[in-house]
């Protein structure tokens, strides 16, 4: 690897765009000879360029009893390759000025750095060299496994809403891996050894297992030239198959809990339903849950369950729904109901449903419908602003099985959908078989000490 | 730190100049804006700061601006709150409002399609919004709720303890959500008053980017603001952070302990400031390098993660800083923060790590300018600070123009081991309220 190094120094002279400066918000791809496929988005709007690597493996590619390897190896990627010590990954980012970072889905693990256009060469040579050269003899790497720990304890012991929803979750899906919290369960998480890293990384680190997409003030030609370069002698990992997941069975039974915590201020009922997911090709059913989820719980002033129930009647404090369609396998359409001080979660919950019956009943209001679609064609227009959130929107897409045209496609399918697509989807999506109902609630004791003075005698209840 | 770093520090270019160009426009009726025209994407971004903000809340009226703020949305001129979120949606506007205790804040994207009807909107919004009783109502369960909530996070817990130890009998002292008691007793002339006096136009500082000539923006401001008030009222008095060195523990049932510390700052306007920007960066500021971040997370494990930050206020200066750590954990990662903090004013920091640090503060700054939002809150923000319309170009020169002296002399001076205080909020282990 040190002669790629010598050409990092050859790589700091520029290479901006010169011919392409009329190409603001043009996609490119292309696909190198090792399967690394890339995917270009121009801006040239100031000189800035976000690279990001996206592997397609996430939590949910785990072998069992590893909960927490993706995440874990993540982390590790920023210690020592056979080229760079452990941290020099991120100073050298910073001796840029630039800014680097990593995440980890059930789907995906992407990396990311935001530097001067000119430094893309270098992103890339450094990135290249921790895709296959990461060094797993150090010692040192098992501090990082208490840093993981310890954010465990920070984003999910800490936080009595992050523990419902691993509970909640742990019940939608019977089988899938979905049902395994991305950080890990925290005996497993203690359990990891280096060599589970090793076997993970050499898997599915590879170019043949990722998508290299780079935005902002770049001309694609030169980010092809500066890929085959640096990613380019990489060799890919032979025999890798497109990942297949344990299968959900037939859910056949709602399921409930409660989740009681002394940290808890205020109670909610959640609800979430098995949804189905984008599928390449296939992205209309996915496009009315989108605008479902709008119809049903998107405005506190203007959504049904919004009006009627913050509004109207005044008896929830905070209402709403939600779906994410870009998933690699299915996903979930929820709601979410607070109630206000004083009214029990059992009522909230046949608010809920009450609002549902509604919807399904009396349908949707036309013009509700019509400015949903506006403001969909005008998040297009302020979506251009952010290159990190066009650059990641492909990013999630791709590692979830769809492709480019999939996602050029998208804000058309969401301004095409009909009233009698809504409901349809509607009535597929709310099974009560496919569903958990969980209660995030307070022992009693504290209810009464910090309920408003109003409402102490009803929700002693 | 190897043969990579200092090959590359070698063939460091300039970078391609910002292309950052801006405009005064004064309107008609002698309303100022920051202007950066940007006409690639059909919409424009604004930033309003209204200087004053909660500070100005009266203590028996604490909250009374951040609840007037929320009901800005909620009803206003010919329409009611549902009619005006409709008529939102339909321009697909975008409205944010925001109160702090220095300022309150108003963020507008609009498309070029849509820029008189979502001027009209914002306009009601901003000068004759409704207070109608049901929303005032709604808002105030929704506040308390939030107070409710506040109570058993342990980061505002955090917050809130070292504010009052600090700002004794000042609105920084404070949270500016008010109280259940304050916020259950304000009426709606409260927020009418509070209206008045935090939404006045000769105190707005504005930016704007994006598809919009001059000569479209002077009378869309006259428009927009030009029926507000003038201030008439008194400003608010600085004071000097009160707090001593020591711990405070305050028991709440977590795994972790949220820790919080700080102690007296500098302001923006000292001259040495850049000095102290420079070494918050390299004690705790920044990303992976900072030596607080190696020491407690790379070295040890004791956190996901650290900070400091500089917190230079209209009428207080702190630096603050903040962790979470396993119980059995936090006696020893406040012992090491100590030592870190009396290792660099003793002996500051090295020549290589000031170097560092310029070149990832220079080379970070213009990164800062990619998107019409972001540009539009930075030209209203260096308003907001007195800076001069050409301070970008100078800013980075301020910065290489610190010396290895000037750090030291600030290191000395600012930082002050047996000043700093922590809040500690959880259950630690062999730690208890103390001074030092």
């Amino acid at each position: 690897m040190r002669q790629t190094f010598l050409a990092a120094a050859l790589a700091c002279v520029p290479v901006m765009a010169t011919a392409a400066e009329e190409q603001t918000g043009a996609v490119t791809t292309f696909t190198l000879d090792n399967g690394l496929d890339a995917i270009v988005i121009e801006d040239h709007r100031a000189p800035v360029a976000v690279h990001m690597m996206w592997y397609d493996v996430g939590a949910a590619d785990e072998p069992p009893g590893k909960s927490g390897i993706a995440h874990f190896l993540e982390h590790l990627m920023f210690k020592a390759t056979d080229d760079m010590e452990a941290g020099e990954f991120s100073r050298v980012v910073e001796a840029q000025g630039g800014s680097d970072n990593a995440f980890t889905s059930q789907d995906y693990t992407g990396y990311f750095q935001r530097v001067a256009a000119d430094r893309l060469g270098l992103m890339m040579e450094m990135e290249a060299d921790r895709m296959r050269d990461l060094q797993f003899d150090d010692a040192d790497m098992l501090t990082e496994l208490d840093v993981v720990l310890e954010e465990r304890a920070q984003r999910t012991d800490s936080d009595p809403g992050a523990l419902f929803s691993e509970m909640r979750n742990a019940s939608q899906y019977l089988n899938h891996p979905y049902r395994i919290p991305i950080i890990g369960w925290q005996h497993e998480l203690e359990a990891l050894t280096l060599q589970d890293a090793l076997d993970f990384y050499r898997t599915y680190y590879a170019p043949n297992n990722a998508t290299l997409i780079v935005a902002g003030d770049v001309d694609p030609q030169e980010v092809r030239a500066l890929a085959e370069t640096h990613y380019g002698p990489l060799d890919p990992t032979p025999g890798l198959e497109p990942r297949t997941r344990p299968a959900e069975p037939p859910q056949r039974a709602p399921r409930r809990l409660t989740f009681t915590d002394e940290r808890v201020s205020n109670p909610y009922v959640m609800r979430t339903y098995l949804a189905p997911e984008r599928d390449a090709g296939a992205q209309q059913e996915a496009a009315a849950l989108t605008v479902l989820a709008q119809i049903l719980g998107g405005s506190s002033a203007t959504s049904l369950m919004g009006r009627t129930l913050e509004q109207d009647e005044g008896t929830a404090l905070y209402t709403t729904a939600f779906y994410d369609g870009t998933s690699y396998d299915d996903t979930t359409f929820g709601l979410v109901v607070m109630p206000v001080p004083g009214r029990t979660l059992e009522e909230a919950e046949a608010d809920m449903d009450r609002m549902i019956e509604t919807l399904l009943t009396e349908g949707l209001d036309p013009a509700q419908l019509e400015r949903i679609k506006t403001q969909v064609r005008a998040s297009e227009i302020y979506a251009r602003d952010s290159l990190q959130g066009l650059a990641r929107r492909y990013g999630v897409a791709v590692t979830s099985g769809l492709n480019v045209a999939d996602v050029d496609e998208w804000p058309d399918l969401l301004d095409n959908v009909t009233e009698a697509d809504v409901r349809e989807a509607a009535r597929a999506v709310f099974d009560p078989n496919r569903s958990v109902t969980g209660y995030l609630t307070r022992p009693e004791p504290a209810a009464v000490a910090e309920a408003a003075p109003e409402s102490e005698i009803e929700a002693t209840e | 730190m190897t043969r990579l770093i200092l090959t590359l520090v070698a063939c460091l270019l300039p970078l391609k100049a910002l292309a950052i160009e801006i405009q005064e426009v004064t309107s008609p009726g002698g309303i100022t804006a920051w202007l950066v025209e940007e006409e690639s994407i059909p919409f424009v971004s604004m930033d309003i700061l209204f200087e004053g903000g909660a500070n100005e809340d009266a203590p028996a009226r604490r909250g009374a601006t951040n609840m007037m703020m929320g009901l800005l949305e909620e009803g206003a001129g010919e329409r009611d709150n549902r009619e005006f979120a409709e008529a939102v949606e339909a321009a697909a506007a975008r409205l944010s409002f925001e109160t702090n205790n220095d300022t309150v804040g108003v963020g507008f994207t609009f498309l070029t399609e849509n820029r008189e009807e979502s001027v009209a909107l914002l306009r009601d919004a901003l000068v004759s919004p409704r207070f109608d009783a049901p929303a005032v109502e709604r808002v105030r369960d929704q506040v308390l709720a939030g107070l409710a909530s506040d109570a058993r996070d342990p980061r505002e817990i955090a917050s809130r303890t070292l504010a009052a130890l600090s700002f004794p009998g000042h609105p920084y002292g404070t949270p500016l959500e008010g109280t259940p008691e304050t916020v259950a007793a304000l009426s709606i002339e409260d927020l009418r008053h509070a209206h008045q006096r935090a939404l006045t136009r000769d105190r707005a500082v504005i930016g704007v980017t994006g598809d919009i000539t001059p000569e479209e923006l002077g009378p869309l401001l006259d428009r927009l603001l030009g029926d507000l008030p003038t201030f008439d009222g008194e400003p608010v008095s600085d004071i000097d952070p009160a707090t001593e060195g020591g711990v405070t523990v305050v028991d709440f049932p977590s795994p972790q302990s949220v820790v919080l510390f700080g102690h007296e700052g500098i302001d923006f306007d000292d001259p040495d400031y850049f000095a102290a920007y420079i070494l918050n960066h390299i004690l705790g500021g920044g990303g992976f390098g900072s030596r607080l971040t190696e020491e407690l997370r790379v070295d040890r494990g004791l956190t996901y993660g650290i900070g400091t930050s500089l917190v230079p206020r209209d009428h207080a200066a702190q630096i603050l800083g903040q962790f979470a750590s396993s119980n059995d954990k936090t006696a020893e990662a406040v012992e090491l923060v100590r030592e870190e903090w009396t290792r660099m004013a003793e002996e500051g920091a090295t020549e290589a790590e000031i170097d560092a640090a310029k070149t990832y503060i220079t080379g970070a700054y213009p990164l800062r300018f990619d998107g019409n939002s972001r540009i539009a809150a930075i030209l209203a923000g260096m308003q907001s600070n007195d800076l001069p319309i050409d301070y970008i170009d100078t800013r980075n020169d301020k910065v290489m123009a610190v010396t290895p002296e000037d750090i030291a002399r600030v290191a000395e001076t600012l930082l002050d081991p047996e000043a700093l205080h922590f809040v500690v909020v959880g259950k630690p282990e062999d730690l208890e309220t103390k001074a030092f």
